[in-house]
């Protein structure tokens, strides 16, 4: 039996003599390329993608029902695990949405540096989707290189807050430490180094033929339908559409800094490469304006020591490596836990597009898919 | 007596082996190969730099759980990889290592056989390995390793078109289909082939990398889209036959790559009597180092390209390669003709 009947895609009549049928493949949880445990149920005529399901929920700890029971100081280290490859971006994101609820003002110095960590994060972050997004597409070798820059970062993150992985890198009203002397021109030294290995990694993947073809026209998305999906962040900004909250709604001290964001003109996958890619030298440029500048002063703001925030509730988004990461959060101002904390996570609002990416395309496309709208599984499930 | 059996016999049985252990340690440079291109050092433990790594490897192979799927086709699984690996090895009973060699005051050539029709009997036995692969996706009644196979013999079949034509216009220019006929006739034209037939290499080149299922052409065992491909079901020494058939293979096209192209056992410039000093090195010595540079690109390219797509190989081969190989064929008959 043909696809006609149950499927919106128009399925080629085959020929009289064979009977054909479609084929239901379960991808994952455990699949080598669906980053981490996400599951696809794909419907196949042949090796072409009719409809995909995704299953989610493998990974869920219930890390917002969590928070509701431990004080405001504990849910930091509750967010390093939900994009735990940008710990940095989701502890920023959480700490400046208890700050506005509390009215706290953040010193200049702490917010500096809150921005260094928070783009060095990006760059991290793009790096791990670089490499598997190269590796799904079968460039091995980018995969390596891309993580011994993103090892850079990781020992960048070492020397200031010990983690390598779960930062717990930030607390309401400010930071934990000051910066190690030293450490801004470490920082320094890193963008050099990044800059120099951004063309190496465009060297074997931007002009090749069989990147090419692989990764232009799919997965076609154009603006106003990749708003509808509720897609964001590079995805989101691949198919033409200028939404940054780092320039949309500064936070943090982007407003101090020049930078640009860059956009794709087709939404195809390629598009949300270049933009990544792209992203990468905005934040080194961001970087290196902010060690420059980074002015004297105190790192932690008037905080008390027990955190109360008082009766009410707000919403407050940043633009964390995968798009716009929210968190809504309602206190009663009488205990020293969060009466209802939601996240936004942009990982799931990017997930459900895939569906809509990868119908009609082929197998082989559903993991380039994945790649190209990098998703981090951590936030998915929470 | 002697001639006839007990001389092929050692032949064959020193050849095996020599391919067996060519293959474990060609699985070893490749693993090094991608390592230092990819700024690793590769396998380190096992022996100096790892060089015993493919003893450990066998081993670990031989002694694992051989496991048959419960609703596996039985025979046809355990059959599949024995079809793969066979033909993988015979082939190399007509490739020439060297020309005839005087040992122990006998005359002994440097293969097992030259027979008349060397070439198209490589064609056709190597072509027999897409059964195995064909049937060891089938019988393992699973959903990955059959869309596999399906890529898998779909492009086997596809390349092996363009592969073959190349094959024609170099029997053209040599005149002859026996491997040590194509090569004596490089030296009788004193010229390498890939110098008269460049495009007829780069398609025989495309064509073996997409016949040996290697990179960029991997799409069987795609590991990231098909979780290994066909022999995803198979473990123990039934998936180390899968593996070893595959660069059994690729030694394969290399050798006659090799033999076709770079004339095979003959030295470097062979009709310059200035170079005659370079006879002294035994001439299998010359096939090796050649053979050993295509193999070094093969694992080149896999460490630099991403993956082609299933349906943009499938175009390739038949919209570019394929007509390009028949026009090569045409431009090659007629410049003989008129030459």
């Amino acid at each position: 039996m043909s696809g006609n009947e149950t499927t919106t895609m128009k399925v080629e009549t085959p020929s009289p003599m064979f009977d054909t049928t479609e084929m239901v493949l379960n991808m994952g949880p455990q699949h080598p390329s669906t980053h981490g445990v996400l599951r696809i149920v794909l419907k196949l005529d042949g090796e072409r993608v009719l409809d995909a399901d995704v299953v989610v929920g493998y990974l869920h700890r219930g890390i917002e029902k969590l928070s509701e029971n431990r004080d405001w100081t504990q849910i930091i280290l509750l967010t390093d695990r939900m994009d735990y490859v940008a710990a940095a971006s989701t502890n920023l994101g959480y700490c400046e949405t208890v700050e506005k609820l509390m009215s706290v003002e953040v010193p200049r110095r702490a917010r500096y540096i809150r921005t260094i960590l928070n783009e060095l994060q990006r760059i991290g972050s793009h790096c791990l989707w670089l490499g598997t997004h190269a590796m799904d597409i079968g460039a091995m070798t980018v995969f390596l290189y891309a993580f011994r820059e993103r090892e850079l970062i990781l020992d960048l993150f070492e020397e200031y807050c010990g983690a390598r992985l779960t930062y717990n890198s930030m607390r309401v009203g400010g930071l934990p430490l000051d910066i190690p002397p030293g450490w801004d021109k470490k920082v320094n030294e890193f963008c050099d180094i990044m800059d120099s290995k951004l063309t190496e990694y465009e060297t074997l993947l931007t002009h090749n033929r069989i990147w090419l073809e692989r990764t232009k026209d799919i997965g076609v998305i154009d603006g106003p339908e990749a708003i509808a999906l509720g897609l964001c962040g590079p995805t989101l900004r691949g198919s033409g559409v200028a939404r940054d909250v780092r320039k949309d709604e500064p936070y943090a001290a982007y407003d101090e800094f020049d930078f640009d964001v860059p956009i794709g003109t087709r939404g195809d996958t390629y598009d949300r490469y270049l933009v990544r890619i792209e992203e990468f030298r905005q934040s080194l440029r961001i970087i290196r304006q902010a060690v420059d500048g980074i002015p004297e002063g105190p790192i932690v703001g008037k905080v008390p020591r027990l955190i109360k925030p008082p009766a009410g509730e707000t919403y407050h988004a940043v633009e964390s490596p995968k798009g716009e990461i929210g968190f809504f959060i309602a206190s009663d101002g009488r205990s020293t836990n969060p009466y209802r904390f939601r996240v936004r996570p942009p990982s799931f609002c990017n997930l459900q597009g895939l569906p809509r990416l990868v119908r009609g395309h082929m197998v082989a496309d559903v993991v380039a898919l994945i790649g190209s709208i990098d998703i981090v599984l951590g936030e998915v499930d929470r | 007596m002697v001639d006839a059996i007990v001389i092929p016999l050692l032949k064959i049985v020193i050849l095996l082996n020599a391919v067996l252990v060519a293959v474990s340690y060609l699985v070893l440079l490749e693993r090094k190969v991608i390592a230092f291109v990819q700024s690793r050092l590769g396998p380190m433990r096992v022996g100096p730099h790892g060089i015993l790594q493919p003893i450990a490897d066998a081993v670990k192979l031989m002694t694992k759980e051989d496991i048959t799927p419960a609703r596996a086709d039985r025979w046809v699984f355990t059959a599949a990889p024995i079809m793969v690996m066979v033909p993988a090895l015979i082939v190399f009973a007509v490739i020439p290592f060297g020309p005839e060699v005087e040992l122990f005051g006998r005359s002994v050539p440097l293969y097992i056989t030259d027979i008349n029709i060397g070439l198209l009997y490589i064609v056709s036995v190597a072509s027999l390995g897409v059964y195995g692969i064909i049937l060891g996706g089938w019988a393992s009644n699973s959903k990955y390793p059959l869309l596999s196979s399906l890529r898998a013999s779909a492009q086997l079949i596809s390349y092996e078109v363009a592969v073959t034509m190349t094959l024609v216009s170099m029997i053209l220019m040599a005149g002859t289909l026996s491997m040590v006929g194509i090569v004596e006739s490089q030296r009788d034209a004193s010229l390498w082939f890939i110098f008269a037939q460049p495009v007829a290499f780069a398609i025989f080149f495309i064509g073996g990398l997409a016949e040996t299922n290697r990179a960029p052409f991997d799409m069987p065992e795609a590991e990231q889209e098909l979780t290994g491909g066909f022999h995803t079901e198979y473990s123990g020494m039934r998936f180390a036959l899968f593996f070893l058939a595959e660069y059994a293979n690729m030694i394969v096209i290399s050798s006659v790559a090799t033999t076709l192209f770079l004339g095979g056992y003959l030295r470097p410039f062979p009709g310059v009597e200035g170079l005659a000093f370079l006879d002294l090195i035994p001439a299998w010595s010359w096939f090796v180092l050649k053979t050993f540079v295509f193999l070094y690109v093969f694992l080149w390219i896999r460490a630099t390209l991403p993956r082609y797509r299933y349906d943009q190989l499938m175009r390739l081969g038949w919209k570019v390669l394929i007509p390009i190989a028949i026009g090569n064929v045409v431009v090659t008959g007629v410049a003989k003709v008129l030459l």
